[in-house]
């Protein structure tokens, strides 16, 4: 009798518990912050989870290290915790969670940018280091590059090369699809400005990664990919 | 539709998210200028190898460690709830700061104390009130003539007064 009692409970609890994450998985950003501001701890957690791959992707295209780009992501998600109580849900999270994402990616270059100014003052010149790293023109051919760089190292290179709010705009359109309202909240321009810095940027691309362009993607490198 | 215009409103056209409007003047233009439409085929083209840079995942102890930042945050004090908000507790201090100087300014006289008697008004009125006192001068109506006339504010008690009592001494 007491054995079967403690099934149904556990039964209902299992259920209840089953019921209550498919829940919370289904709730908007919004509406999963707003848990977090009541002091629902779960619900950060759902969050965490479902932000931190493509956070932890934005940054590392921006910084172009993964230790730094890990280290940002784990701060911008200790701002969104430490902002909770005063959390008023007046854009979207995502607008908010890559603001935050976006001015520490730039602080982060421009500290670190500031730092190799510093050390190469100090530092003696080594010729192989000094040497400007291009990207190859048009020109030279592809074969000759694929040898020690593998076409993604180019592509990444490619958009690293990008201004910085040019950088912002295109991770953010094409790999995030964030749409355009969304993206100039996060820049800080109209729409129109927008669509003039996007254009700039692809037409960049479009002129440094011609040789890819021009060279017919291979089965393996194409699988799988954007986030 | 000229090309620097185009370019402006190609990326959304490519991306599908032009308004129809848009979307018929950039396929109108491309189909008239070859440039601006190999460079919308190169821009389709160049998407395509921007989708082969693999997506990163976080490392194994990503959530660990924000776990722990997040551990090693300062617990909420237990006076907290009292100051939810700086700008509220700064709100409530110039609030109260602001009361207490109003309450030591000068108080302006209040319209009853304007409208009272002054000093020499209140001299002249009790300088006659030892007569008024006097049974033996109230009950002859000879002497009750050289009262002076009560002031203009109380013209009918004195009419009142001044025959009862006149009747009265008869």
């Amino acid at each position: 009798m007491t054995v079967s009692a403690t099934a149904v409970r556990l039964q209902l609890y299992e259920r209840e518990s089953v019921t209550y994450n498919v829940e919370a998985m289904t709730s908007s950003d919004v509406e999963l912050m707003l848990d977090v501001k009541a002091g629902d701890e779960a619900s950060f957690d759902l969050l965490l989870r479902r932000h931190r791959t493509p956070l932890v992707n934005f940054l590392y295209r921006m910084v172009r290290d993964r230790a730094t780009a890990e280290d940002l992501a784990q701060e911008v998600f200790l701002r969104v915790y430490r902002a909770r109580r005063q959390y008023a849900p007046s854009a979207k999270f995502t607008t908010w969670l890559f603001r935050i994402a976006t001015n520490l990616a730039l602080n982060s270059i421009r500290d670190n940018r500031h730092r190799q100014m510093e050390t190469s003052i100090d530092a003696p010149v080594d010729e192989e280091d000094a040497a400007p790293r291009e990207l190859p023109s048009r020109e030279m051919r592809i074969d000759e590059h694929m040898m020690d760089r593998d076409r993604c190292e180019f592509i990444r290179r490619a958009i690293a090369s990008l201004p910085e709010k040019q950088r912002v705009a295109v991770l953010l359109h094409k790999y995030e699809e964030m749409d355009y309202g969304e993206i100039a909240k996060i820049l800080e321009c109209s729409e129109s400005a927008l669509k003039s810095l996007l254009f700039r940027a692809y037409e960049t691309l479009r002129v440094q990664l011609a040789p890819l362009i021009a060279q017919p993607v291979q089965p393996s490198a194409g699988e799988g990919r954007t986030s | 539709m000229k090309c620097e215009e185009v370019s402006k409103e190609l990326i959304a056209y490519l991306d599908r998210r032009a308004n129809s409007a848009e979307r018929r003047e950039v396929e109108e233009h491309l189909l008239a200028c070859d440039s601006c439409r190999m460079r919308a085929a190169e821009f389709r083209k160049l998407w395509g190898v921007l989708d082969e840079v693999p997506v990163e995942e976080p490392s194994f102890g990503f959530d660990a460690r924000l776990r722990q930042r997040i551990a090693a945050e300062p617990k909420p004090r237990w006076f907290q709830w009292l100051v939810p908000q700086p700008r509220l507790a700064f709100s409530m201090a110039l609030l109260v700061a602001l009361s207490v100087w109003l309450a030591k300014l000068p108080q302006p006289r209040n319209s009853s104390l304007a409208s009272a008697p002054s000093e020499d008004e209140q001299f002249q009125m009790i300088e006659h009130l030892g007569v008024l006192e006097n049974y033996d001068m109230l009950t002859k109506s000879d002497v009750l003539a050289e009262v002076p006339a009560a002031p203009a504010t109380e013209p009918d008690q004195q009419n009142q007064d001044s025959p009862d009592d006149g009747g009265g001494a008869r």
